[in-house]
């Protein structure tokens, strides 16, 4: 193990090539300025390219070339950035292109964007959430993996705390498992051999190698997003099995809930925290059975009431569900406000706990 | 001279256009509307890829018009992307695979209107890249309405009186623009409207395809191709119309070749 004092985006950025990315085209945008910047720095030593690209909407576009070549390719942004690029996510999830999208959140605002989505058509895309540097080591690297393996865009959701606080962390490399060959890949050697490739969202295929047809090929899009569905749903949960109440929270939020939580604990409250590590696939059945003999489900979520949404839909009786988060940013607009703060989660948490006493 | 005999069936049937099909097609069936010039274009273009070897070097990135549909009959690697993108998928393509040849297939709707930031900075970062541009000055898949480079005078389906430079503004002249940028290699523009513009727009094509090869930056090809159907003109009329129209406001030739300039 080598320790090394990172930025975080450093960190993510060196996870990304440990994992074979070759090509990334990103546009400043703070929080996410710096994963261009490294990986302007870091990408061509490694035989990569990096392109500063004029928009987002080329950017995310010239990943997907760089995809359908056959290579590990990303874009990335904020959320903001992330609205513009919703037609590309899309049309990757939809032609099969294995993609990785960063985006370095300025708050949790963007949990709707990256579970719901804003492109058409019937389309999810994987999400993870780290909860800190140690595991965005491992989600970058495992964000190209199930791409590859599943052949669609993974968005990596972190956020202003992630992109910028230093650590001491180890990139190591992880193994995932084999991957099936990129048979489809446009290299340019199949012309003229009357079984040329073809990567098409309507999933047409050519004249001598027909394919499915629109209607055939979404089915067949949307029964894979159903399998994945019910293998690649991810959380972490702790002192669900006596708890009365549960909280729920994700990324950065559920870290500092894991750290009240355990404070409580050891204060003799019964208490657990279950913390969404895909926020899609939601992992809903878990959350089903940790919530499933507590009494009440606090959600903390540094936003208006996003996840909260599907947690009424996994919690047995939707009556037990409370919000205790709101939306919460400094004076700039750009960065996480005074609710991400220990002392105040737990303020919340306590007041929640005596208000049903009452 | 021999007389042709018409009292009864030739012995041999009469030459159709089918009969040259190129090789990179895998059929020589089209959707496309009678008096199109579009299959002829990107007949060219296939021809000039085969003759210089390219056959099995290279990777079509088609955009959104009428000549999307060839995306199911082309015999050669291809996506079919967003509308106007296309410069940028090639982008990709392109940096992670410097030796195969990557070309465009786009229409003026795709490239000048909805893809005009794509293709200058594609051009400005001097990729090397072939675009193809068939322009008819319509949207031709919807049926017929103005692009940012229809002509003043036309009428599409939203200007029926005919652009009005007043109301509509100007046409975006995309060769002028390219050319203009220190990244672009080779610029010009062709037509299919007759047998002497199809044999001199197979050379510019081909010497698009070279500076390609050469890494001399980016290379654009625009084609003037009939559209009767979206001009509402008859079919065996478009050329005519094609060249006291569009052939008025866009004239053929070369307009920048960094190789004659060297």
């Amino acid at each position: 193990m080598v320790l090394r004092l990172l930025d975080g985006s450093e960190a993510i950025v060196e996870a990304a090539i440990l994992a074979g990315a070759r090509f990334y085209a990103g546009y400043p945008m703070s929080p996410a300025t710096e994963l261009v910047e490294y990986m302007a720095a870091k990408l061509p030593a490694s035989g990569g390219v990096c392109i500063n690209a004029a928009t987002e909407i080329e950017g995310v576009n010239m990943a997907m070339g760089a995809a359908a070549a056959g290579f590990r390719a990303a874009s990335g942004s904020c959320g903001q950035g992330l609205s513009l690029m919703q037609e590309a996510i899309a049309e990757a999830a939809l032609n099969e292109t294995p993609l990785v999208i960063f985006n370095m959140a300025r708050n949790q605002q963007d949990y709707f964007q990256a579970t719901r989505g804003g492109g058409w058509g019937d389309y999810r895309t994987i999400t993870l959430a780290p909860k800190d540097l140690y595991e965005a080591v491992e989600h970058v690297q495992l964000a190209f993996h199930l791409a590859d393996l599943y052949r669609v865009p993974v968005i990596f959701m972190g956020d202003n705390l992630l992109a910028r606080t230093q650590m001491a962390v180890d990139i190591r490399k992880f193994d995932f498992g084999p991957l099936p060959p990129k048979d489809w890949q446009l290299d340019g050697t199949s012309g003229g051999t009357g079984a040329s490739r073809q990567i098409w969202t309507f999933g047409g295929g050519k004249t001598n190698t027909p394919g499915p047809g629109p209607s055939r090929h979404w089915e067949q899009i949307a029964a894979k997003f159903d399998m994945i569905a019910t293998r690649e749903a991810r959380h972490e949960q702790g002192f669900v099995d006596d708890a009365e109440t549960v909280v729920v929270a994700f990324g950065s939020g559920g870290k500092f809930v894991e750290f009240v939580v355990n404070q409580l604990r050891a204060e003799g409250r019964k208490i657990g925290f279950f913390r969404p590590v895909t926020l899609w696939p939601f992992p809903g059945e878990a959350l089903e059975r940790a919530t499933d003999a507590c009494s009440r489900v606090l959600v903390f979520e540094l936003n208006a009431g996003q996840m909260i949404d599907d947690v009424r839909l996994n919690v047995g009786h939707r009556r037990k569900v409370r919000p205790i988060g709101g939306v919460s940013f400094d004076e700039s607009g750009l960065n996480i406000g005074p609710l991400m703060d220990a002392r105040v989660i737990r303020q919340r948490i306590l007041s929640a706990l005596e208000g049903e006493v009452k | 001279m021999s007389i042709v005999q018409t009292t009864r069936p030739p012995a041999v049937p009469s030459t159709k256009v089918a009969n040259f099909k190129p090789t990179l097609l895998q059929t020589e069936e089209h959707h496309l509307c009678p008096g199109c010039g579009e299959p002829v274009a990107i007949r060219l273009v296939l021809e000039v890829i085969l003759e210089l070897g390219l056959a099995q070097n290279n990777v079509c990135v088609i955009g959104h018009g009428c000549y999307g549909s060839f995306v199911m009959t082309l015999d050669v690697d291809c996506t079919l992307c967003l509308h106007g993108r296309a410069p940028a998928v090639s982008t990709g393509v392109k940096r992670m695979r410097p030796d195969v040849a990557v070309w465009t297939l786009q229409g003026d709707g795709d490239m000048t209107s909805e893809g005009l930031a794509e293709i200058l900075h594609a051009t400005a970062r001097g990729e090397n890249i072939t675009c193809i541009m068939l322009n008819n000055g319509v949207f031709g898949d919807t049926g017929g309405q103005m692009t940012a480079s229809s002509v003043i005078g036309q009428r599409t389906k939203n200007t029926l009186e005919g652009r009005d430079a007043a109301y509509h503004g100007y046409p975006i002249v995309i060769c002028d623009m390219v050319a203009s940028m220190q990244g672009s290699a080779y610029v010009a523009r062709g037509s299919v409207h007759n047998a002497a513009a199809i044999a001199q727009t197979k050379r510019l094509i081909r010497k698009g395809f070279q500076r390609q090869l050469e890494k001399k930056g980016l290379s654009l090809v625009e084609i003037l191709t009939m559209c009767p159907t979206g001009w509402f003109v008859p079919a065996a009329g478009g050329a005519d119309y094609m060249m006291e129209s569009l052939g008025k406001t866009y004239p053929l030739g070369e307009i920048k070749d960094v190789a004659a300039a060297a």
